[in-house]
């Protein structure tokens, strides 16, 4: 198996786990590529990509310019906010015009589910998925399971819990899908009001005790409360938050087996996370954050080469 | 489908013995030389030309593996994209003289892909290059071997096989075969 069997990176549902286990191995090659003095590669020189930002993003944009810049990619950016977008343009119409310039690749993130869905029908050139409302963050999700593997030696057979605001979070449902591909058992961890409601039929266990949560998994992937995407309250403070689901030092300690702790970031200190423990030995923050790159890389590539 | 053997397994030994006389000869205590090999088929080669010079001369020579996938010309012209292998060299090449092993020289665009690579790594003094089989008349870039165990004509139909008994062959062995057609 040396090719991807899709052509775009819409999300990690749609996608099999020959195709999920092909862009780890390849992500393996390209994290000894940007360990070395010189991290750039040639393989994407003859390849124009866009990133079309329709949402604020500061690292999944730096992350993923940095990826296309390693592969000599030529890369434009465009982001929704002084854009024709607000005079009224459509975004198939933005997009094409982009395309209309011999863009071969876009990376979009967009604030509507399913928006890249959309667009992979309406363009010819390959999409991949930066983010999309609170659907999916595929990228996210290989980096995540790509990190765990390092650490762990596999992702199969390991407990995953993912901790926090999963109601709102697009990492938790890429996660869960890429996780459950790869062997894991996966656990969603947070307040009754920021749990889907029918999220035990993607075959998760369920927990509210962020305690338990701790004791029953290898890894804690805490999320970030999204507070930009909640226009009610759904937890009567950030101190009370913290206070039930916030994980620190003492939490830790108290268990009887080390446990890994990730974190998407941007973390709100002193909400999920303690500082102590996100500067902690347990944490493989910043892990990610490089892994992110690699992983990038390798999608990139391997979309690139993909037929169709 | 035909098939004709180039060298036998002690034919192979002899080489591979010669090689390191001749890497002796050339290198003398080995002081500032690396060994590479070329992923995938090079690395069993320089593999055992480490443990032949150790067994020879008393010196254990710095080898590593070097991938090339990212590097190839080839990429998207291919009908399927080459899945890349593990780069493993832990040491800078700058100022080093350089020997990339491989098995079989064909075109000769592994290699340039391989030189690119390499640069990676940083600037060496000297790089040669060190293949058991030379197909002499096949090249598309003029790269030639500093070290061969044997020179012959072949042609774009045939493919130059080589069977290591740590790959599951009974001996090592080279062959020619011709290419399926269907």
């Amino acid at each position: 198996m040396s090719q991807l069997s899709t052509r775009h990176l819409l999300g990690i549902k749609n996608i099999s786990e020959d195709d999920v286990q092909l862009i780890l191995q390849t992500a393996a090659n390209f994290k000894e590529v940007i360990n070395r003095p010189i991290k750039k590669v040639p393989s994407l020189r003859d390849i124009t990509i866009a990133n079309v930002f329709f949402e604020n993003s500061t690292r999944t944009r730096l992350s993923f310019e940095l990826a296309e810049k390693r592969l000599s990619a030529d890369v434009v950016n465009f982001s929704s906010g002084n854009s024709s977008v607000k005079k009224g343009e459509t975004l198939v119409d933005t997009v094409n015009n982009i395309l209309s310039m011999k863009v071969d690749m876009v990376v979009m993130r967009h604030s509507s589910p399913g928006a890249p869905h959309f667009l992979s029908r309406n363009v010819s050139a390959n999409i991949v998925n930066a983010g999309d409302g609170t659907h999916e963050h595929p990228t996210q999700a290989l980096l995540d399971s790509f990190s765990i593997k390092e650490k762990l030696g596999d992702v199969a057979g390991k407990k995953v819990a993912i901790i926090g605001d999963i109601l709102h979070s697009r990492v938790a449902l890429s996660n869960i899908f890429c996780l459950q591909k790869l062997g894991a058992e996966v656990m969603v961890c947070g307040p009754i009001t920021l749990l889907p409601k029918h999220i035990a039929s993607l075959g998760v266990k369920v927990e509210l005790d962020v305690r338990k949560a701790l004791q029953w998994c290898d890894v804690a992937n805490v999320l970030r409360i999204q507070l930009e995407r909640q226009q009610i309250k759904y937890f009567p403070s950030l101190r009370e938050y913290s206070l039930y689901y916030g994980i620190n030092r003492k939490m830790l300690e108290e268990l009887d087996k080390e446990i890994v702790i990730m974190h998407p970031g941007p973390i709100n200190r002193g909400v999920e996370l303690s500082s102590d423990v996100a500067d902690s030995e347990h944490a493989i923050i910043l892990e990610q954050v490089q892994n992110g790159v690699a992983v990038r890389m390798a999608v990139l590539y391997l979309l690139a080469g993909a037929k169709g | 489908m035909q098939k004709r053997l180039v060298l036998d397994e002690k034919q192979i030994a002899i080489t591979l013995r010669r090689f390191c006389h001749q890497l002796i000869e050339n290198h003398d205590d080995f002081e500032n030389t690396v060994l590479l090999g070329l992923q995938p088929r090079g690395t069993l080669v320089v593999d055992k030309i480490v443990e032949l010079l150790e067994e020879i001369s008393g010196v254990t020579v710095p080898s590593g593996y070097l991938d090339a996938t990212f590097h190839r010309d080839d990429f998207r012209r291919r009908d399927l994209p080459l899945t890349a292998n593990e780069t493993k060299i832990n040491f800078l090449v700058e100022g080093k003289k350089v020997v990339l092993v491989d098995d079989v020289l064909y075109k000769g665009r592994s290699v340039r892909a391989a030189m690119d690579a390499m640069i990676a790594f940083g600037r060496p003094q000297k790089v040669e290059l060190m293949v058991l089989v030379d197909r002499k008349l096949t090249r598309d870039y003029p790269i030639m071997p500093d070290y061969f165990g044997v020179r012959i004509n072949t042609l774009e139909s045939q493919y130059v096989v080589v069977e290591w008994k740590e790959k599951g062959h009974e001996e090592d062995a080279i062959w020619i075969t011709e290419k399926d057609k269907s």
